[in-house]
């Protein structure tokens, strides 16, 4: 029987972890992911987890320590936030190169200057690029479930792409709420073994992992890794539709709320969705036809998905907790790349939100919903916004 | 004269090569640089003079490419396919055995 | 590879080869001949991992590959962690990892990726107690990027970025002595080991096999491209650093040190015989030697000195 009991998200995160049964785990201590490697750490240590845990000196060494495990072929896992994402980038390219299935669980945090520890998005974010896919989390059950379904994905042989799961710093990793903790036989039989055919050092049978590849070699070495994220797309509904038959919770890539006939749809991740939705119930009650949309999966970026809730749309709020300087943030670069060459698109207005931990009131969403409005009758204004920000010490 | 201990391999490396991208770009042929012959890198090469050898075989030793075997009789063979013509072995031949001469073709 | 009895025989190394012809090092490069020598003393069951290195290029571009082993490339800092990975992994497989049948996990990196980019890796690996074995091979400087100087790069030593010029601007820097800060991790065996003296080399990694727990050796590994040298006295010069005490060979095993060579009764070869042969030396000045000898006359004094005490 599942166990319905109450705890943080770094806590669920650490007994997704348990449940999905990692041979290694590398780790090393980041505010405010910490608590997961401690609760793994007592899991090994009472003898409920059967794993080598890796005290590693710096999270550049901890995705190292578990990119030679994984491509030893097994299943690893480790987790971190802001500087330490940061510090582990350039290993980031090398895992999904070489195409290994490590998991990695995201206290999404600020990154310095100034030092905060406090939630956004901008650890995560800043590895788009990377190969990775990213999942979001909007509470910590969806923490837990989307472990699970991240491994289940990423070692999937159409895929073979290394997985992170952001869930908001504080907000999610210290914050208790009520999860169930699946039957482990029930996850057993959902994820099984990690048995990779590509990647392992079996001593009976040398390979070569990591080469050199020349022009003549690298871009179709690099167009897989494009190729198994498009892969992933398919993948990921699958492994969503068992994971409901199974542990009877639903998941989409975009999560859509009340957008049936809605002018001004709210996108955005993570714990800001339930925000986000308690407004939009909100503005219903005051006669405003506005809707919202929660995005799941952020890479693979659900591009057909995104298409579709553009139909519903006449303006696209996007409210992200991440910059590019000088462009926006990535939500809007992304949306507007899927929908720049549709006949019919929605106004795309984006707002900078939420940084650096800066709580996201309903007041800081009714200056959305001006701007929205705007947008909506055909005024002037600014396609990005930096919403919240305390104009009397600038 | 003996064959280069090489030659199953470069056999066993023509037979599986394929350039077809796998994922991960995991390459699968151990050894198969043997057929990439080097020996076209070489200016110099060692001319070898069985009678002066005595067989102590730190030509073999340190021969970095490798590409020296040793013959039934157990004298250093020199595999042209492989020699870039460093000349360790000439240098390091206590017995003036080897000489570096300049390459004739 | 088939080797007839009777050579296998004669040899004082194993005769099989697990690093194969084809590769494409530079003539009279050190660093092969000692991955020939690793290959040589550990075989097929081994796992060698390589940062971003000359021994990158000399591993083989895709779909090469120069090593009957397995083999795993990875990014410059990471040959420690990557390494304490692999094994953690070996054994939640249920693996014997190292000893005389175990499965040989081994990191090979230059002075560049171990001195410098790769020291806190190194650190955490040793510091761990992983059952590896990291080789450290010694051609003092970054030579895979074009001879730019490093933490192992002696003094008076030409690099690309220690040029020379009128200011005297050579590498003004003695040798980072990074086999004692391996030894300040007390891990249970450490040693240095030359290109020119591979029956020791063979005999270090057979025992940084055999003792369990992490065991670092550093391999002076000549690169004739970088130093100027002419490539065939790779091996005369590293001999010549034996020698010359100016790379004496040692071991460090539980506690205790071994000087190996050159013999500490005997007074050790003029560090100009080391140098001369090499044009990265070519611009030293008299006083230059003096301070470099002085330095080799240091450090050596404080080995014989280990080794008296802790011997």
């Amino acid at each position: 029987m599942p166990i319905r009991t109450v705890m943080k998200a770094n806590e669920a995160a650490a007994w997704a972890a348990k449940l999905a049964k990692p041979k290694v785990i590398a780790a090393f201590p980041i505010t405010p992911s910490t608590l997961i490697p401690e609760k793994i750490s007592e899991f090994v240590a009472n003898g409920e987890l059967d794993a080598e845990f890796i005290k590693v000196e710096s999270e550049h060494s901890a995705i190292s320590a578990c990119v030679g495990a994984s491509a030893a072929g097994v299943r690893t896992f480790t987790a971190t936030a802001s500087q330490g994402l940061a510090l582990m980038h350039e290993v980031l390219f090398i895992a999904a190169g070489m195409r290994l299935p490590i998991v990695i669980a995201v206290g999404n945090r600020s990154l310095s200057a100034p030092i905060n520890i406090w939630n956004d998005w901008q650890d995560s974010i800043s590895q788009r690029d990377t190969g990775w896919m990213q999942f979001y989390a909007e509470n910590n059950q969806e923490a837990l479930d989307l472990i699970l379904i991240a491994f289940k994905v990423a070692e999937d042989e159409r895929v073979l792409l290394p997985a992170m799961i952001g869930f908001d710093a504080f907000i999610l990793t210290h914050t208790v709420e009520p999860v169930e903790i699946p039957d482990q036989e029930v996850v057993d039989e959902f994820l099984g073994e990690y048995e990779p055919n590509h990647a392992y050092l079996d001593p009976a049978r040398p390979i070569t992992q990591g080469t050199l590849a020349f022009p003549a070699h690298y871009m179709e070495a690099r167009y897989t890794v494009w190729e198994a994220n498009e892969n992933a797309k398919k993948v990921i509904d699958e492994v969503f539709a068992e994971f409901e038959k199974r542990f009877g919770r639903k998941y989409q890539k975009i999560e859509e709320y009340r957008t049936d006939d809605a002018e001004i749809v709210f996108v955005t991740m993570g714990s800001l969705a339930g925000t986000v939705k308690e407004y939009v119930d909100h503005l219903r009650k005051k006669g405003i036809k506005a809707g919202a949309a929660k995005l799941t999966v952020y890479r693979p970026f659900p591009t057909e998905e995104v298409r579709e809730l553009a139909k519903k749309a006449k303006v696209i709020a996007l409210l992200e907790k991440n910059v590019t300087f000088s462009v926006g943030g990535a939500l809007f670069q992304d949306f507007s790349r899927a929908l720049v060459n549709q006949e019919e698109k929605p106004i795309l207005v984006d707002f900078i939100i939420g940084l650096g931990g800066r709580d996201v009131t309903f007041k800081n969403l009714d200056e959305v919903l001006e701007i929205s409005k705007k947008a909506l009758s055909g005024e002037e204004f600014d396609e990005v916004n930096w919403i919240g920000l305390r104009k009397e010490i600038l | 004269m003996a064959e280069s201990p090489f030659k199953a391999d470069i056999e066993r490396v023509k037979r599986e090569y394929s350039e077809k991208m796998t994922p991960g770009a995991v390459a699968r042929i151990p050894g198969s640089s043997v057929v990439n012959k080097t020996g076209s890198w070489r200016v110099f090469m060692p001319e070898f003079n069985r009678d002066k050898c005595v067989r102590c075989y730190l030509c073999y030793i340190y021969c970095p490419e490798p590409a020296i075997y040793l013959d039934e009789e157990n004298y250093p063979v020199f595999d042209y396919d492989y020699c870039k013509g460093c000349g360790i072995c000439a240098n390091e031949c206590p017995t003036d055995a080897i000489v570096m001469v300049r390459e004739t073709k | 590879m088939e080797i007839p009895e009777s050579v296998k025989k004669r040899l004082t190394l194993p005769a099989e080869e697990h690093f194969y012809a084809g590769h494409t090092a530079c003539q009279g490069c050190g660093a092969s001949l000692g991955l020939r020598y690793v290959l040589k003393a550990y075989g097929k069951k081994t796992i060698v991992a390589i940062p971003a290195c000359c021994s990158t290029i000399i591993a083989g571009a895709w779909p090469y590959n120069t090593l009957d082993a397995n083999l795993f490339h990875t990014a410059f800092a990471t040959t420690g962690a990557v390494i304490s990975g692999i094994e953690a992994a070996l054994k939640a497989l249920g693996y014997k990892v190292k000893g005389e049948d175990g499965v040989m996990v081994v990191g090979w990196a230059g002075d560049g990726g171990t001195a410098d980019i790769g020291l806190q890796a190194l650190s955490g690996f040793l510091e761990r107690g992983h059952d590896a074995v990291y080789i450290m091979y010694d051609n003092e400087a970054y030579m895979n990027t074009g001879i730019q100087r490093s933490g192992s790069t002696p003094y008076g030593a030409w690099t690309t970025n220690t040029p020379g010029g009128k200011r005297h601007f050579l590498e003004k820097r003695h040798k980072k002595k990074v086999i004692d800060i391996v030894i300040a991790h007390e891990i249970p065996y450490a040693a240095t080991a030359s290109d020119a003296y591979p029956e020791d080399f063979l005999r270090k990694l057979r025992k940084a096999q055999k003792i369990p727990g992490p065991s670092f050796i550093q391999l002076f590994a000549p690169c004739p491209t970088g130093w100027r040298s002419p490539t065939d006295k790779s091996i005369e010069i590293a001999r010549l650093a034996v020698q010359t005490a100016y790379f004496p060979l040692f071991e460090y095993e539980n506690g205790k040190y071994r000087i190996n060579m050159p013999s500490p009764k005997k007074e050790p070869k003029p560090i100009e015989e080391f140098l001369k042969l090499q044009g990265r030396f070519k611009y030293m000045t008299k006083e230059d030697v003096e301070t470099l000898q002085q330095w080799v006359n240091h450090e050596w004094e404080k080995l014989k000195k280990l080794a008296e005490v802790f011997g």
